[in-house]
This record gives structure tokens, sequence and C-alpha cells, in this order.
């Protein structure tokens, strides 16, 4: 059984400029996107489409919810912020991979359907990001149990 | 000019949607997918469809799968910066940018798009 779970509770321990500067960071990547297709071509700033631009947000945010929980429980929380932050990267490592299957619908199928392109490129994306954390995940289990 | 202000709301309604997305979700490895969520893909490519059509948007598509396969490096790097380097996540994050910003470039020129 996959242990995927909800925890509405953790939007609680956001501040609200976290996310105002999380929104201003989207906006601005996407601008800055946009920028570079219009100044350079399409190519090169379709590269821009997958710029980690609000992961260091991002990471920044789970470092620092992770060394605050801790300090309410009396301990410092650093090595604990980082290892939660490099979790984050690990999970985002698996999800490169499933944004490498949505631009490869989309890529695919755009000139046939628009609609099709957006729904499968978005399912791909879902399945293999899904299947790649559930096969590392697997994968580690196998190795603790063998070792 | 109207454009681009649509492009940002679009985008950080987008990029904040799925990030929020990944903060209600545990195991914390598996809500590191939506770091690599194509939030900023979305919205610049429902734009792209709408002024430049499907040619524009597909060529932008083509070099997308350049720039995940750097994500997943610079993922990688983040990674092992935080966990091997005991770096801080704004010190390992942003130092990453370098080696994606080297990947995908190196990408694009080796299979030589260049429009």
């Amino acid at each position: 059984m996959i242990p995927i779970r909800f925890a509405p509770s953790s939007l609680r321990e956001g501040r609200w400029y976290e996310y105002v500067i999380r929104f201003a960071l989207g906006g601005a990547a996407t601008v800055f996107a946009g920028l570079i297709s219009s100044w350079y071509g399409a190519s090169a700033g379709g590269l821009f489409l997958a710029f980690p631009a609000i992961f260091c947000a991002s990471a920044t945010l789970i470092e620092n919810h992770e060394v605050r929980r801790k300090r309410r429980a009396g301990l410092a929380g650093k090595r604990r912020g980082q290892e939660a932050a490099a979790l984050d990267a690990a999970g985002a490592a698996l999800g490169g991979i499933g944004l490498l299957a949505f631009a490869a619908v989309f890529f695919l199928v755009v000139e046939d359907s628009i609609w099709a392109a957006f729904a499968g490129a978005l399912i791909a994306w879902v399945i293999v990001s899904v299947a790649a954390w559930y096969g590392r995940r697997t994968w580690r289990f196998v190795r603790v149990a063998w070792h | 000019m109207t454009e681009y202000v649509v492009r940002f709301f679009l985008g950080g309604l987008v990029v904040s949607a799925f990030a929020m997305l990944g903060d209600v979700l545990r195991p914390k490895s598996f809500a590191g997918l939506f770091g690599a969520a194509p939030s900023i893909a979305l919205a610049t490519l429902a734009i792209a469809l709408y002024r430049h059509g499907p040619g524009y948007a597909a060529l932008q598509a083509r070099s997308m799968m350049l720039g995940a396969i750097a994500l997943a490096l610079y993922s990688v790097v983040a990674c092992q910066l935080l966990v091997r380097l005991r770096l801080r996540a704004v010190a390992a994050t942003s130092l990453s940018l370098i080696v994606w910003l080297i990947a995908s470039l190196g990408l694009l020129l080796l299979v030589g798009g260049a429009t």
C-alpha cells in the first residue's frame, strides 16, 4: 500500500509573506520564460519551462518550517531542516522524469489536438512521476531488507 | 505589456496551486514531486498556443524535454549539497542553478536547437 496522505494543517505553518513570495517568483519565472522566447526564440525559451525558479523558495520554506517546529520542541533543528529540504529535492529529481514525459507527450500531440495534448501531458506527468517515486521507494526497501 | 501582466498572474497562480498541493502531501519525498510540477509550462504553453499556434508550442515543448533532464540533474546536485556538504537550502538550491544552466544549454547545443 502507498502511504500517501493529506496534511492540511501544514498550510497553517506558513506565513502570509511566504505565499506572496512564491506567487511573485512563479509569476516572474513565467514572464522570464516568455522574454527569453521572444529574445532568443522558442527553443531557448522552451528550456525555461523547466527552470527550477520556485524550487529555491520551496526548499527554503520547508527547511524553515522544520527548524521552527524543532525549536518549539526545544531543539536546534538545523540538521533536520536540511534533511527535509534534501528529501524534497530527491522527490523533485524523480518529478523531473515526469516533467520529461509531460513535454514529450505535449510535443507529440499538440499539432493534432490542443486539449488532448494538455490532458495527455498532465496524465503522463502524474503516472511517470508517481511510478518513479514508487519504484525508488520499493527499491530502497528491497536494498535495506537484503542487507 | 498586457501579455506580460497576464503571464505574471497566470504563472503565479498555477505555481502557487501546485506548491500548495505539495505542501499538504506527505511523505516529503512524494511532496517533492510537485517541486518539478509543470506549473510554468502550463501557463507558458497556453499563452504560446493562443499567440503563436501549435507549431511554436511544440518547439517549446521539445526544448522543455532538455530542460527537464537538466532539472532532474539540478535536483540530484541540490540534494547532495544538502546531505553531504550540509549547506543551507537557499545556498544549495542557488548554487545548483549553475548546474541547470550548464546542463540545459549544453544539451540544447548538443541537439542543435537554434530557433
